[in-house]
């Protein structure tokens, strides 16, 4: 194996925001954001550099460090999967960069304070470990690159420095910490049983036996805790929903990207024929849990960015479902496949939507001065285009034509049904409805006329509302972007009664969902206290206090031993053969 | 029993040591320390391995060894972070429970939260 032609450009994509990183951290103070600005298009056009090699090449880039092969050396690989990756994470950090200009910036004249400065130099470091993830080809690289995702993004949540935020910051690190030290065992014992931690060389010889599955149980666990799959989402809440709406943005859109992507790459790369079919389904069982809980519990919520970090529980759920669907036929290993082109597009239509949705949320706030759903009236025409983006997102997240997320679940439901798998069918239709359902409960408040005028507290940049608008757009024009390495018949015309019938059905449900499980009734008044609804509501709470319960320490860190213990079962159960 | 077998039982002990402090103390100092035991049974862990899988003539693999020092490195940092927003935490709150983590921002409205 030799480095390939356009191989340095994955360690210029590495190497780029960590450069930047210790620059800004050298120079200080206002200068952190000129580096930021200088490093965002540089590592942009280094991200489509490495989709363009790779489109013309067509295999996988290889780049050796130091030109020492493995099982000495150290590879960085990139294929199809990093490469969308790449270009996906790239797009968004530049959203987020100009969004944040607003509120991190600091024009000449004004006084130096350290938010920003270290605001920055997170945003390159978040970057950087991203791009490492995507890109590493050995397992303990992996884990230097996750832990380094990991402390980039503590630091993030607690950037207002308030009690609040620091312990969420101290709750999320010591949970993330318990994952990574399973998944570091699981990669010690991969190397005690087979001697190398290089993906492609652990991929030929690892082999279904105990020590196998004991490592992929653990690592797999390690990473959930760290994405924040159900019912391991301890954290994310109060992170996401503490943090500043740019740092929020980075949190929620990418860095829990990081560790599901390198659950992808452990089960399709490194152990595809170790992992079973009935482990999968407990990983998509989890994901379909996470969408019905994460969705009600945010339907259930007062504040709008406490809504869209219960939104991100939900969204993580679906990027679980396509594990099942992607096993060949006899079920004994996992393809790359539809299954996966689905996932993936799910994962970057995801990041953006909701980047753009939690940017929006950032925006009311910072004008309204609060974020109370019920007190939400008028503000979409004090901020048209602020609440039109979050609309845009939603419709995103949906899954409507020609959104990225309506060809993901595509893919998914023609893979559910090549392979018979018809629950899935269910949860992926389903879950569209539930993602309808807290979309309409917010426009429905933000379109309310308003009792007395609205008041703003501080006038919001239009440069930020656009950078938001542009982001929850490229989501939903997402399918056009795919459609060329994709077979065409998989978009059609939206307006066809057999697009717009589902797409109704979709919203109708989400409305009467919104209607039965919002904190205030959403017509106004109280008549609508029916005994229904109070049944609804009472089913509703019951859904928070298991949510609540879950989320304590203890319940949380057992469920982790649990979901270790259970996956390492099914791992053994190898079904028919 | 050899010396690699026992070491890699005592790694075993200690894991499951550290397990249980992070799982049932509640203070976050001690839960970091519970974080500090994990991690040296999985580095000891990693050293019977390298032990185990010495080539002919040498004392040991010398590939775990390097990743050791990463992943000592690693762990250190990681305390510290931990340890520094322990101390912010206190500094801001007076107290350093992690429990409460339902603040005024999620519905005490209705006092369901």
């Amino acid at each position: 194996m030799l480095t390939t032609p356009g191989g340095w450009l994955l360690l210029v994509a590495v190497l780029a925001p960590f450069v930047g990183v210790l620059a800004g951290l050298a120079l200080g103070g206002r200068n952190a954001q000129r580096v930021a600005a200088l490093s965002l298009p540089v590592g942009l056009a280094v991200a489509g550099g490495i989709g363009w090699t790779l489109l013309h090449s067509g295999g996988t880039m290889v780049y050796l460090l130091g030109g020492w092969a493995p099982p000495l050396g150290i590879a960085l690989r990139a294929d199809g999967l990093s490469a969308v990756m790449l270009l996906a994470v790239a797009v968004v950090i530049c959203g987020i960069g100009v969004y944040a200009l607003a509120d991190f910036g600091s024009p000449p004249g004004t006084p130096e304070k350290r938010a920003p400065l270290v605001f920055w130099l997170l945003l390159l470091a978040v970057w950087g470990s991203l791009n490492l993830v995507f890109v590493s080809g050995d397992l303990f690289t992996l884990y230097v690159a996750l832990e380094l995702l990991t402390f980039s993004a503590v630091p993030l949540v607690c950037l207002d420095g308030r009690g609040e935020t620091l312990r969420a910051a101290l709750r999320y690190l010591l949970f993330a910490l318990a994952g990574s030290l399973l998944y570091l065992l699981g990669a010690v014992l991969l190397y005690g049983g087979y001697g190398t931690l290089d993906i492609a060389l652990l991929a030929g010889r690892i082999q279904p036996e105990p020590i196998a599955w004991a490592a992929a149980a653990l690592m797999t666990v390690g990473l959930l805790a760290k994405t924040a799959l159900f019912p391991l989402h301890i954290w994310l809440p109060p992170a996401h929903a503490g943090a500043p709406a740019a740092a929020s943005a980075v949190l929620s859109a990418l860095v829990v990207k990081g560790s599901w992507f390198l659950v992808v790459r452990l089960w399709f790369d490194v152990m595809p024929g170790v992992v079973t079919l009935p482990s999968a389904q407990l990983l998509a069982g989890m994901g379909a849990a996470a969408i019905v809980v994460g969705s009600i519990v945010a339907l259930r919520q007062e504040r709008l960015k406490l809504l869209v970090a219960y939104s991100t529980i939900a969204q993580i759920g679906y990027l679980f479902l396509m594990f099942p669907l992607a096993f060949d036929a006899s079920g004994s290993t996992l393809l790359h496949g539809g299954a996966l082109t689905g996932g993936l597009l799910q994962a970057v239509s995801h990041a953006t939507a909701k980047a753009g949705m939690f940017m929006a949320a950032g925006l009311i706030y910072a004008a309204l001065g609060h974020d109370r759903i019920a007190d939400l009236g008028g503000v979409a025409r004090a901020l048209p285009v602020t609440v039109f983006a979050f609309a845009i997102a939603g419709l995103a997240l949906m899954g409507i034509v020609p959104s990225g997320a309506y060809l993901a679940k595509k893919l998914l439901l023609e893979s559910a049904d090549s392979s018979g798998q018809w629950w899935w069918t269910i949860v992926l239709q389903g879950g569209a409805a539930f993602t309808a359902g807290y979309v309409v409960l917010v426009l429905a408040s933000a379109l309310r006329r308003p009792t007395a005028a609205v008041p703003l507290v501080k006038r919001v940049s239009r440069l930020s509302e656009f950078a938001a608008l542009a982001l929850a757009m490229s989501s939903l024009l997402l399918a056009f972007a795919a459609l060329g390495p994709l077979p065409g018949h998989l978009i059609s015309n939206p307006l066809l009664p057999k697009e717009l019938g589902p797409t109704l059905l979709v919203i109708m449900g989400g409305t009467l969902l919104a209607l039965g499980l919002s904190r205030r009734p959403l017509l106004g008044g109280t008549a609508n206290v029916g005994r229904m609804r109070r049944a609804i509501v009472a089913a509703g709470t019951s859904f928070e206090q298991a949510d609540a319960f879950l989320r304590r320490w203890p319940s949380a860190s057992l469920a982790l031993l649990l979901s270790a213990a259970l996956l390492g079962g099914l791992l053994l159960a190898r079904g028919p053969q | 029993m050899t010396a690699a077998t026992l070491f890699g039982l005592c790694a075993a002990v200690l894991i499951g040591v550290g397990l249980f402090g992070l799982i049932v103390n509640p203070h976050p100092l001690r839960k970091i320390l519970a974080f500090n035991v994990i991690g040296s049974g999985v580095f000891l862990l990693f050293g019977a391995i390298a032990r185990r899988g010495a080539a002919a003539g040498m004392g040991g693999d010398p590939v775990p060894q390097a990743l050791l020092i990463t992943g000592i490195v690693v762990a250190f940092s990681a305390t510290a972070l931990a340890v520094a927003l322990l101390l912010r935490m206190f500094d801001a709150t007076g107290s350093v429970t992690l429990a409460n983590d339902t603040p005024a921002r999620t519905g005490t409205e209705t006092g369901d939260a």
